[in-house]
């Protein structure tokens, strides 16, 4: 099967002031149709520049430096603004941390619905209107009608993440990327918005990548989990696997540092010291300084990429 | 009709507000209706009847060839406006349509506005408006060219300093993630956004294009007697003063200083109107 989204060997700098940051080296995953697809790793690790690489929206003092992003048959990452501002909500579409600042704060949401839905889908003006109120409703905002011509700061944080997500699959995406969509909401409104994103994405067959710190969230949601650790993908794992045989001494280091019921505090075993500073040369494994099993030979490149299973790869010499 | 529900909330929650838009209207009013409504004809001298102090007949009094003061500082109101306001209409325009662009586009853009603007804050900006008007020639259309120039760099700052904290937004990026171009953006998501700062700004700059056409009269460029003009009868009058006829020069200096006054007032209201997030 082919699948619906391939990222090979992407490498991203930024050129800083403080030199280049190497940002993400090699990473490579692949998405197929109607897959939710998890991208985990702690603050820093190049998830989020992974999803705005894919998009095309990075940053301009960002350069991709290697790597293809195969989008059904057109790479991504070499295709003209003008082919991608085609792509961009129609078919590739994007939920954001904090849906407070991800909506216009002074254009009534409704508003901002059919301006996406204006531009994509070859909708005739009489039926803009009550397509962005099925789209509100859908996403099980109470009252659409009120909400439709509600200022964003006139609606909770919930109520937010809610019309984000009505914008994002106002045209019925081919793939979903989900930017951390529940920081910042209390528990029951995280699991409501992550079953909403769900429930729509099985109705249409849209794929999802979640990209999250939070590894027991993802581990719930996804099919697949892909870590990442410092711009390297350390292991990819279907997620039953991941969390039965993790391979990657980072993986099971994150399985046994995350809270779990019946777990005391004194039970969770931190991972010592930070991702490192991305800046200047680099050795080949990113974990290498902060991992236990660290042999001699760790130092010698190339980092090896061994698949171990069906659709399990892990990147490490040593791998557990 | 959300809109206009919330202006007269707005309206009617504070009365220096209201007292500001009041005395708005009464000078469009004004503007627009003085000439019929004058009791005199502004231009008609009456030899018979100079500098009269205020009376029944005559409210402001008369100037030194017997013109009706009332009658000229009514007309005048017209032209004053219509100075300031294509002015300011003018730098508005160009002022943010070119610190959008820099501020979104950055680079040379960026560098060419920025230079342009500190060229002409480097002026001293009555002696640049003076400067302007004496070498393009002594007429009312060159007054508003270098009202507007002078006011330019404010549209231009303040546009470029908004957009720049903008362009990052995440709304901004969400909206290039729907398949916005980078006009469509900028003309539909950040520019709106910076509407309620500039509102202010446009509202106080009203006021400031009103002296400044007014100041540039009273040092005798631009409107030239005898069109009844604020800037020219204060002029006029202020050679009265020392003799004792006070009125001449002011009852159109007040004129001046309410409008001015107005307008800043307004200024404030119009954020408060535009800004959706006051609406609370």
């Amino acid at each position: 099967m082919i699948p619906l989204l391939e990222v090979d060997d992407l490498s991203v700098e930024f050129r800083t002031r403080d030199g280049i940051v190497r940002a993400l080296d090699g990473v490579s995953l692949t998405v197929n149709r109607g897959e939710t697809v998890g991208v985990v790793g702690e603050s820093g690790s190049g998830k989020s520049v992974t999803a705005l690489a894919i998009l095309g929206i990075l940053h301009p003092a960002a350069r991709v430096t290697s790597g293809r992003a195969v989008f059904g048959g057109l790479d991504l990452l070499t295709a003209g603004e003008h082919t991608l501002r085609e792509y961009r909500g129609r078919e590739l579409s994007m939920i954001f941390q904090n849906p407070r600042t991800a909506l216009n704060p002074i254009r009534p949401v409704g508003r901002q619905i059919e301006d996406v839905l204006r531009r994509h889908a070859n909708l005739g003006g009489a039926q803009v209107r009550p397509r962005a109120l099925e789209l509100l409703a859908q996403v099980q905002i109470a009252d659409p009608a009120r909400a439709y011509h509600s200022y964003p700061f006139e609606l909770s944080g919930g109520m937010c993440q809610r019309v984000m997500i009505a914008l994002a699959v106002a045209c019925s995406p081919a793939l979903l990327i989900a930017d951390e969509p529940t920081t910042g909401l209390d528990v029951t409104t995280q699991a409501a918005i992550l079953e909403l994103v769900e429930a729509l994405a099985r109705r249409s067959r849209m794929a999802m990548i979640l990209i999250t710190h939070d590894l027991a969230l993802a581990g719930e949601r996804c099919d697949r989990i892909v870590v990442m650790h410092a711009g390297h993908v350390v292991e990819t794992a279907p997620t039953a696997e991941l969390f039965a045989a993790p391979r990657h001494p980072y993986t099971a280091r994150l399985i046994a540092s995350t809270p779990r019921p019946g777990a005391a505090l004194a039970d969770l075993r931190p991972i010592p010291g930070s991702v490192p500073d991305l800046r200047g040369t680099l050795p080949p494994c990113r974990y290498h300084q902060r991992c236990e099993r660290a042999i001699a030979a760790c130092d010698e490149p190339p980092l090896p990429r061994l698949t171990v299973g069906p659709a399990h790869t892990v990147a490490c010499r040593v791998p557990l | 009709m959300r809109g206009l529900q919330h202006a007269r909330y707005v309206l009617t929650e504070n009365p220096v507000t209201l007292g500001a838009f009041v005395l708005l209207l009464a000078f469009v009013l004004l503007a627009a209706l003085g000439p019929s409504l004058a009791p005199y004809d502004p231009l008609a001298t009456n030899a018979a009847r100079t500098l009269q102090a205020p009376s029944r007949a005559h409210w402001f009094g008369t100037d030194q060839v017997g013109r009706d003061l009332l009658s000229r500082v009514m007309v005048a109101t017209r032209l004053d406006f219509a100075i300031s306001l294509a002015a300011v209409a003018l730098s508005f325009a160009l002022g943010s349509l070119a610190g959008t662009c820099a501020g979104f586009f950055g680079g040379w853009t960026e560098r060419l506005v920025s230079r342009v603007v500190d060229t002409i804050m480097a002026f001293p900006l009555f002696v640049l408006a003076m400067a302007i008007v004496a070498a393009l020639g002594n007429t009312i259309a060159n007054v508003v060219y270098a009202t507007a120039i002078i006011n330019f760099p404010f549209y231009a700052r303040m546009a470029r300093a908004e957009t720049n904290v903008r362009r990052e937004a995440g709304y901004v990026e969400a909206a290039r993630l729907a398949g916005n171009g980078p006009a469509r953006v900028l003309a539909f998501h950040i520019f709106p956004n910076c509407l309620p700062p500039m509102m202010v700004q446009l509202s106080l700059n009203m006021g400031w294009a009103i002296l400044n056409a007014a100041g540039l009269s009273f040092i005798g460029l631009g409107v030239r007697p005898p069109i009844p003009e604020w800037g020219i009868m204060v002029a006029d009058g202020a050679a009265f003063m020392v003799s004792g006829e006070w009125w001449v020069a002011l009852f159109p200096g007040l004129a001046l200083m309410l409008a001015v006054f107005c307008f800043n007032l307004v200024g404030d209201a119009l954020r408060d109107i535009i800004d959706p997030r006051r609406r609370t």
